[in-house]
């Protein structure tokens, strides 16, 4: 009877303190603008089924997409069985579901035993990857502190929540095979029918309870630190990839977001009977691109919050390979750090964080009247942007759709239309399409070589 | 354009020739190469001289939406005033922005790369490459450039353009849709690169001088002109080939 209660409170303890934390994200992805999910829906379901649960594009490397599935596989089999843990937990039962379902029962619990030991081996060849091999790109310069350590934490968790697996299920065929009272038989497992026996055979009864026991509670109690560790790790990515996945563009990664205002404004100066009053003269100047989280799109920072640090984009992109400063992976990691400082302090309530003009009046903290003075440019360098040649590798490398060139091409627009910065070396190039209708500004007829091809012939 | 117009006549195809290729020394000999075909394949065909500017690609993707726009709407202007519907273009960076984006700025034509159109020309049997031409037996490697590699998907035609000039087509470790950028998209062409350990094209280059392939053909002139200078900077000017697709035909057929 105390462990239903002691059960049912934490559970509701820690369900609660998860629910608060997601919409806590879901705020924060929301801090960005609305975006026009345009396209057929179908082809976005067919991507969602094909790369986020069929992990389609994972197989480009065959050896960390099979451990990856295993993992994977596992973690979406063991929901099954929490659902026999909370039936159990919460009415004081033991293996609810092993008399109704027989050998269904014993079939299901051997596959994710199997599927289990599979996680393990695969958990075990990721740590020695991350840190015997020391793979080129979870060593980067963005992946030290904290991304570091959440890569390995949570493989950590998951050999942890293994053992209490595997010592639960033990200790339990041991039970069974004693005719302990409350351990009812349910068949051979698949691995705990030789592992338990191997580990505990021999022990008293009251210990081979007290595995039992301690295998269970550890089970669901790193369900319950997992749940709530999910919202500030990488490993957010095994609930967000599914919309990230669904929301992603359908359009072809060479095509560039159109700004329609600009075009607008273009059109109108170009038409001379375009009426000048559709342009408000006496307006604020407004900005253009993005310097902040607020400036970007949702899907945007839901694919910031999506990202799982794998590194497969800084790895193919053309800068980072040639030592310069961009990294695809840091620019979302930025814009998922950025957008986590903003909630925070909108969290706080602090006023202080008012935009200074409106903070006399101001009684509330917004989105809409929020300032702290800082923007994405406080993470991000323009050395970064400005090294980017669009190439379009980051997007392809990208195993759940994140496209990490959008925000970066958005941040230029900022820099170039809002500031009228941007690298020198560019005006030039602007001048002359804009003077001249080419490239370079040269003295030759756009033709001349035709003229030269007639002659030739 | 104009003289075909004023003529009262529609060509089949206009031909997009792009800044590169008007004015670039050596984009012009791809341009010419690929007016040779054109003409050997008896296509109709027209060019916009003087009326065509610059599609804006380096503006926009540099983030100047104001300069993109201006001559983006001005070339869109020409080819609806002579009702343009299907374009060519030797160069992937216009090819991508007139296909996937001039149409939201009112713009909607047909628009191929030259490679998927010599594969059309091929296939339809309008050129029929020479057998046993300059090429025969030669190791070639392929560089996917990424306007039509990854932004559009293109990775077939250009290689099978390539197999009908029987020779030995090698791949770089870094290919098809893994390929590695030639450094000078995002207009990175028109400024000096980021401080780093080494530049992209040399990256690239060492790609390509390790398979071996004395010829390496790509179907963009600015890939060309950065593989050019890689090469060059190698030392392996004398030895290693860099070539359009377009190039390699001519040169096969005598055209």
């Amino acid at each position: 009877m105390i462990q239903q209660i002691i059960f049912a409170l934490v559970s509701i303890g820690a369900i609660a303190y998860a629910i608060k934390q997601f919409s806590s994200i879901r705020r924060n992805i929301m801090l960005g603008q609305d975006v026009e999910i345009a396209g057929d829906t179908g082809q976005r379901i067919q991507n969602t089924l094909l790369i986020a649960f069929g992990q389609k594009k994972m197989f480009k490397r065959i050896i960390p997409a099979i451990l990856h599935l295993f993992v994977y596989v596992a973690f979406l089999f063991t929901q099954i069985e929490l659902i026999e843990i909370f039936v159990d937990g919460i009415f004081g039962v033991h293996r609810f579901f092993a008399p109704y379902l027989g050998s269904l029962y014993t079939f299901i619990i051997s596959f994710i035993e199997i599927l289990s030991l599979g996680a393990f081996v695969a958990t075990i060849a990721f740590l020695a990857r991350r840190n015997l091999l020391k793979l080129p790109r979870f060593h980067k310069n963005e992946m030290t502190g904290w991304p570091q350590l959440d890569g390995n934490l949570i493989l950590y968790f998951e050999i942890i929540l293994l053992i209490g697996i595997f010592s639960m299920n033990g200790a339990d065929v041991v039970l069974q095979s004693l005719g302990s009272e409350y351990y009812p038989q349910t068949g051979n497992f698949a691995v705990s029918s030789w592992l338990g026996p191997a580990l505990f055979g021999g022990l008293e009864e009251s210990t081979l309870i007290g595995i039992e026991r301690f295998g269970w509670w550890l089970h669901i109690l790193m369900v319950f630190v997992f749940l709530n560790y999910l919202p500030s790790s990488k490993h957010l990515h095994i609930l967000l990839a599914f919309p990230n996945t669904y929301f992603a563009k359908l359009t072809p990664p060479g095509e560039m977001e159109n700004m329609p205002t600009i075009m607008n404004e273009v059109k109108s100066m170009m038409d001379p009977n375009a009426a000048m009053d559709d342009v408000p003269m006496d307006e604020e100047l407004p900005e253009f691109g993005a310097k902040d989280v607020f400036d970007l799109g949702w899907t945007d920072v839901l694919a910031a919050y999506t990202c799982t640090e794998c590194g497969r984009c800084t790895d193919v992109c053309p800068a980072n390979i040639t030592g310069k400063k961009l990294s695809p992976r840091k620019i979302m990691m930025d814009i998922r750090d950025r957008a986590t400082e903003i909630g925070q302090n909108l969290d706080s309530g602090d006023l202080k964080w008012v935009k200074e003009e409106l903070r006399a009046e101001a009684t509330t903290l917004t989105k809409e009247n929020y300032d702290d003075g800082k923007s994405l440019f406080d993470y991000i360098t323009r050395e970064e942007i400005h090294a980017c040649t669009t190439c379009n590798a980051c997007v392809e490398a990208c195993p759940i759709l994140i496209r990490p060139l959008d925000p970066i091409l958005k941040l230029r627009r900022y820099e170039i239309l809002t500031e009228s910065a941007g690298p020198g070396d560019w005006l030039p190039m602007f001048n002359s399409i804009e003077n001249t209708g080419a490239v370079w500004q040269l003295p030759d007829a756009r033709d001349k070589w035709r003229d030269e091809m007639l002659e030739e012939s | 354009m104009a003289d075909m117009a004023a003529e009262g006549k529609t060509p089949e195809v206009l031909f997009w020739v792009g800044c590169a290729g008007s004015f670039d020394a050596r984009a012009q000999k791809v341009t010419k190469a690929f007016c040779k075909i054109l003409n050997a394949a008896e296509v109709d065909f027209a060019i916009l001289g003087k009326e065509e500017a610059c599609t804006g690609d380096p503006a926009r993707r540099a983030g100047n939406e104001f300069i993109f726009q201006m001559t983006a709407l001005q070339n869109i202007e020409v080819l609806n005033m002579y009702n343009v519907k299907k374009i060519v273009a030797t160069c992937p960076h216009c090819f991508n922005i007139l296909k996937n984006e001039y149409p939201e700025l009112g713009g909607k034509y047909e628009v191929q790369h030259h490679t998927e159109f010599l594969q059309g020309l091929i296939n339809d049997g309008r050129i029929k490459l020479k057998e046993g031409g300059a090429f025969e037996g030669k190791k070639i490697t392929y560089h996917d450039s990424c306007y039509i590699g990854r932004a559009n998907g293109i990775y077939e035609a250009p290689r099978s353009v390539l197999q009908g000039l029987d020779n030995d087509l090698v791949e770089m470790k870094r290919a098809g849709s893994r390929g590695l950028c030639c450094g000078a998209g995002g207009a990175q062409m028109f400024k000096e690169d980021e401080p780093g350990d080494k530049r992209i094209n040399t990256a690239r280059t060492e790609d390509a001088l390790e398979t071996g392939a004395s010829i390496v053909a790509a179907n963009c002139p600015f890939c060309i002109t950065m593989m050019q200078d890689g090469i060059t900077a190698a030392e392996k000017s004398e030895s290693v080939m860099v070539y359009d697709l377009a190039e390699l035909i001519v040169n096969n057929n005598g055209f």
